[in-house]
Order: structure tokens, then sequence, then C-alpha cells
């Protein structure tokens, strides 16, 4: 391309203006992907939800225990292969800032619900048979360095606030790389065993898996009606519904999140169109002169464009190389907290698209400055 | 030869008819062209002079078809351009005009080379043929040592002397200069003189040239005055004219 020196010398002009717009750039864009890696963690338990799963919950809240009993009535509605109950624990481990999930499982039917967490079977069956065992996830367990074998104290916040001690009898991992290795699993019946009277025999929620995902609507009206008018009514939904429930429980989050990716969109707009706009002005008369030699304003509009747009990659390109480095230290630093961070190929490029899409913008309205200047208004200012 | 009558029968290089250009400043109009007639044949070298304020750089402008005037008509090698459309005019002037203006107007991120380049960056030449002319453009000069210097390396007189080899660069019809000469000290003022009557004498170029400077204006064949909108011929008449070509 014949007009690349012009361009490359025009970019170079001044070099801590644009070692500034690139940098603002690229810091806009590591801002960029961590929300959207943010965005993407929040959204993946919708996303990994099995569609053959339902969640029932109280109707009243998810705080509010359903009798144990409501296990065998679910199981036998037509179209439920499988049901179980999980209980939220709400313990830490040694510090409140090591926080993971902690749910009490049915062992019996745990893994008729959730194959997709693997544990091997030798494992599991020392679990099954230890009632003060537990399964860790593998990312869990290597966050803090267990092993098989290991006693793990957790203090309960909800329960009595004792200390309760756990025997590490296997380590589950997930068929796909990106789901939920973060949980820790304790033994339901231990747990009755142990926790106030008001508590025993319930369930924090049932899981149940359908023969057929068809179905899924009506299992669900089946459910919410055959305990209609009980004491504890229930709300059946599919565990995508659910999983997007939870999220919000963090408050909106997507709203939240785009709130902050506008606000640097168009701080990031200014920010460059003032740069571009700044850099059209002071050559007004320059470009006059290539005017007056026979530039056609579209090449000089072209010339600005290349220029903006030539921030905006080399920006972009930096702040996502900055970013592929800093999200894994950042999602291991918020573990337990945040669900995974993982940034994939088309969040790179969606930042990408992002960036150039912010220098075509912000380049297009100096550029028609540029390109509707005439020529003898430039050169007279000179 | 050239005329101001509006007479001339023969075929002229630049045929300028009825020239009329009006600004208008907050609802004040300001006529600064009035009618002007003006023939100027190949190889010819035309100095302007005149008060400042005279209208001389509004109609160097119309004459490189870079402003369009109220009324009238200008031919250049039988092209009419008061005409053209804006693109249409673009790139008549990238093929018929050469400009060199007083401020040295060069890229200052551009190196000698790069600057008298951008002309050809216009054309289909291709790398090497624009090497070529850049090269000789600045032989022409006297800048063939001096290719690789950026504006701010050189004298302003070296400086002017690029613009020239910009503007010869793509051998355009004919060459606009104004006050080519403004922002020099004597000497370098008389080199591009030389310069410039080189490229008349030797390389039969059309030159027409705004200046305030006596001495400068000497130097081409015929001398014009705009007063009161029209060219006339020979020594100004009016002592407002004389006054500012001297003080010049
Ligand atoms: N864009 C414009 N709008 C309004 N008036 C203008 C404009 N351009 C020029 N003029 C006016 O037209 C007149 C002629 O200006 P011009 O620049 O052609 O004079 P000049 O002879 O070149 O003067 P100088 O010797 O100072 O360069 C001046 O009165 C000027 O103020
Ligand atoms: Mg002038």
């Amino acid at each position: 391309m014949k007009f690349r020196k012009l361009i490359f010398a025009n970019l170079f002009r001044k070099k801590v203006r644009l070692i500034l717009t690139v940098g603002s750039f690229a810091i806009a864009l590591v801002l960029f992907t961590f929300l959207a890696v943010v965005k993407s963690a929040f959204n993946r338990g919708v996303e990994l939800a099995g569609a053959d799963r339902l969640i029932v919950v109280d109707r009243v809240g998810l705080m509010n225990l359903m009798p144990i009993s409501y296990a065998d009535k679910i199981a036998a509605i037509p179209g439920v292969k499988a049901v179980t109950h999980d209980h939220w624990f709400g313990g830490v481990y040694q510090d409140e800032k090591n926080f993971f999930p902690q749910f009490v499982i049915d062992v019996e039917n745990h893994r008729k619900v959730y194959p997709e967490f693997v544990v091997p079977d030798d494992q599991w069956n020392n679990y099954v048979k230890d009632r003060q065992g537990a399964i860790a996830g593998a990312k869990l367990a290597e966050r803090f360095h267990w092993k098989v074998g290991d006693r793990i104290p957790i203090k309960t916040t909800l329960y009595g606030g004792a200390i309760w001690e756990f025997n590490l009898d296997g380590i589950y991992h997930t068929e796909k790389p990106d789901g939920d290795q973060g949980q820790f699993w304790l033994q339901w019946k231990y747990f009755d065993e142990n926790v106030p009277s008001v508590i025993k025999s319930t369930a924090g929620w049932y899981i149940l898996r359908l023969d057929n995902p068809d179905d899924a609507v009506r299992v669900a009206k089946a459910i919410d009606e055959k305990f209609a008018n009980s004491p504890h009514e229930t709300k059946t939904e599919t565990e995508s519904a659910f999983a997007a429930y939870f999220a919000k429980q963090f408050g909106n989050i997507e709203f939240l999140i785009l709130s902050i990716g506008g606000v640097v969109f168009f701080t990031l707009l200014l920010v460059t169109g003032n740069t571009m706009a700044i850099s059209v002005r002071e050559r007004t008369s320059e470009l006059g002169v290539l005017k007056a030699i026979g530039f056609t304003d579209r090449s000089v509009l072209f010339l600005v464009l290349a220029e903006s747009l030539a921030i905006a990659f080399f920006g972009g390109v930096l702040g996502l190389a900055l970013a592929i480095l800093a999200i894994p230290g950042i999602s291991a630093a918020v573990t337990g907290l945040l669900p995974p961070l993982l940034l994939s190929k088309p969040m790179l490029l969606l930042g990408l698209g992002f960036a150039i899409f912010v220098g075509a913008a912000s380049g297009l309205l100096p550029g028609i400055g540029a390109m509707r200047m005439r020529v003898v208004n430039a050169l007279r200012r000179a | 030869m050239i005329r101001v009558d509006g007479s001339s029968d023969s075929q002229s290089l630049i045929r300028v008819r009825g020239l009329n250009k009006t600004y208008s400043r907050g609802g004040e109009k300001i006529q600064v062209l009035q009618g002007l007639n003006l023939d100027v044949d190949k190889g010819d070298f035309v100095a302007f002079m005149g008060p400042s304020g005279s209208g001389k750089t509004t109609l160097l402008n119309l004459l490189g078809g870079l402003d369009v005037p109220s009324a009238g008509s200008i031919t250049v090698a039988g092209d009419e351009i008061t005409h053209m459309s804006g693109s249409k005019l673009t790139q008549w002037r990238a093929r018929h005009v050469g400009f060199i203006f007083q401020m040295y107007n060069l890229i200052p991120v551009l190196t000698a080379y790069q600057n008298v380049e951008l002309p050809l960056l216009l054309t289909k030449l291709s790398g090497s043929d624009r090497r070529k002319h850049v090269e000789t453009a600045l032989a022409v000069v006297g800048l063939a040592d001096r290719m690789q210097h950026y504006p701010r390396q050189l004298s302003g007189g070296q400086e002017q002397r690029v613009t020239i080899a910009r503007a010869i660069v793509s051998d355009p019809t004919f060459l606009l200069c104004d006050e080519p000469t403004g922002d020099l000290d004597r000497k370098s003022a008389d080199e591009i003189m030389a310069l410039i009557e080189e490229l008349v004498n030797r390389y039969g170029k059309t030159v027409l040239m705004v200046t305030h400077d006596p001495v400068v204006a000497a130097r081409a064949h015929t001398t014009l005055h705009l007063e009161k909108g029209l060219l006339v011929e020979g020594k100004g008449s009016s002592p407002q004219s004389v006054l500012a070509g001297g003080a010049a």
C-alpha cells in the first residue's frame, strides 16, 4: 500500500500521545475481556445445566427446607428417572476468605442425577462407607493442596457454629474441562445426625432427572400440583432457569457488567475521538497541501481512519495479550468467590472487534471533518 | 505572450475571462476580483504584484482550481475548469498544477524524498519509476544529497527547493508560486529565483508567481499589477502598490 509510509509517519508523530492512546485502548480491552469473562462465568451455570434436570425448591424461598419424605413422592411421578436432594452447608475452611460451596448430598442417588461428576469407583465406595467422608472437586483440592486421606475441618456458620471434621475420600472431575470442579460434598446421613432437631429429616432442594427432557413442563406441573395446599408448597423449574435465578442472587450482574462496559466504551470513544480530532486540527495546513496536490477527499478520510484503526488494532492486541496473561492469575485469586474465569477464543475476537469498532467510530467524525475541509481555508491557516 | 485585455484570439495556454470573486463576511460583500481577463502562453513567466489584500492569493487559488469563482471562466489547455465537479477538479490539479507556497508546506514527518514522492502516489507509476522521477526532481533543485533529510534538518532555502521538486515531479502544465521567497533572506531568495528561471528557460515551464519584492518580480518576463480587482500591465500606477512593493 502506497500510503503506508505516510500513515505510519503520522502515527509516530507524537510518541507520548501515541503511547497514551494505545495504552487507553489496552486498558479498556483488559477491562472489557475481564467483564466478558465474569459475565460468561456467571452464565456458565445456565449453559452447563442439564436439559433433563429439574430443581424443586420451597415456594417461599431457597432458605426454606422441605420434608425429606418428598423424595419418594417425587420419584413416584411418571417420567421421573431419579431424584436426589441437597443441602447448603455454608461452612468455612480455616478462614473466612477460604470460601467454597459445600453441599450435603444424598449418596444413594447423587450419581444417577449428576453423571457428569466423575469419581473413581474405589474412592466412591470408600466415601459411601465412611459417614464422615467427603469428596472434593479437583480444582478445589488443588487450591488447598488436599489429597485423599487428609482430614479437613470445616466450621459451619449455619448449624450451631461448631467445627465438623471430614475425611477426604475422593476427588471428582467433570467431563467438560470448564465444568464446576470447586464443590465439596459431605453425606446427608452424617449431617442429619448432627444438626439441631428442627433441621433433621429435611432437604434444602430436590434435583430430579427426567426420562425425557420434553416432559419437563408436564412433570414440573405435576410436582407442584402434588404439594399444593400442603405446609411446604413447591416451585419446580429447569436447572438452567434455576441457575439463572441463582446467579441473580448476587445482584443484577448482567446489568452491572453492561453498565460498566458501556462507560468503558464511551470513555474510550471520547478519548480516542478527541485525540484524533486534535491531531487532525494540528495538521490542517498539511491536509490542505495534500488536497492541493491532488489527494481526494476520500483518500484524506482514509488516512485519518487508517490511523485511528491502527491505534485501535495495536492497543486492542496489546490489551488482549495482557488479558491472556492476567486472567488466569485473577481467576486463581477469586476461586470460590466466582466461578472459574475462562478466556475463550470468541471472547478475544469479540474484544478485537470491539476495539476496531471504537477505532472506526472515533476516527469517523474527525475524518469527515478533514474530508469536508476546504483547501483554501486550510492553507490560509498555515 | 501575456495579455490582460481579453482580446487575444490565439489559443493561449491559460485563458481567463471576466473573472469575478466575491467573499461575503457577516452579510457584507467584498468584491475582490471584478471581471479580470488574462492570457498566458506556454513558457511564459509572469509575476503578480499588488498591495496586501488586493486579491493575489485569491487569483492564484482560482487559477489552481483550489477555489471556484463567483463568475467568469478559466480555461487551461482547452479544459474549462470553472464547471468541474470537486473530484474532477482534484484530479485536474494533480495532473496540471504544481504549487509552491510561501510557507514551505512540507510534511514534517516525511523525508525530502518522501515529500517529493507524494504527488506520484496518486499516479499509476511503479515504485521504481517513482524513484527515478523523485531523484531527477531532487537533482534539478540541487538536493540529490539530501534525500533522506527531514524538513527540520534543512535550511529554509533548501526546504523551499524540496517544495519546488515536489511541484515539478509530476511534470505539471504550469507552476503557481505564492510568494516563494517571502520567508527567505536575499541570498536564498536569489538561489530560488535562479532555480525558477532555470525551470522556465531550460525546461520550458510556465510559471505564475505572486511576490511583494520588485527585485524578484524583475526576473519574470512580465509583471502584472492587481488593482481594483483587475490586472494592469507595467509598473504600478497607484502609489499604494509601489509602496507595498518597495516595502517588501
Ligand atoms: N475566505 C475568505 N472570506 C472572506 N474574505 C476573504 C477570504 N479570503 C480572502 N478574503 C479577503 O479577500 C481579500 C483578498 O485576499 P488575498 O488573500 O487574495 O489577498 P493578497 O493579495 O494575497 O494579500 P497578501 O499580499 O496579504 O497575501 C482580502 O480583503 C481578504 O480579507
Ligand atoms: Mg496572499
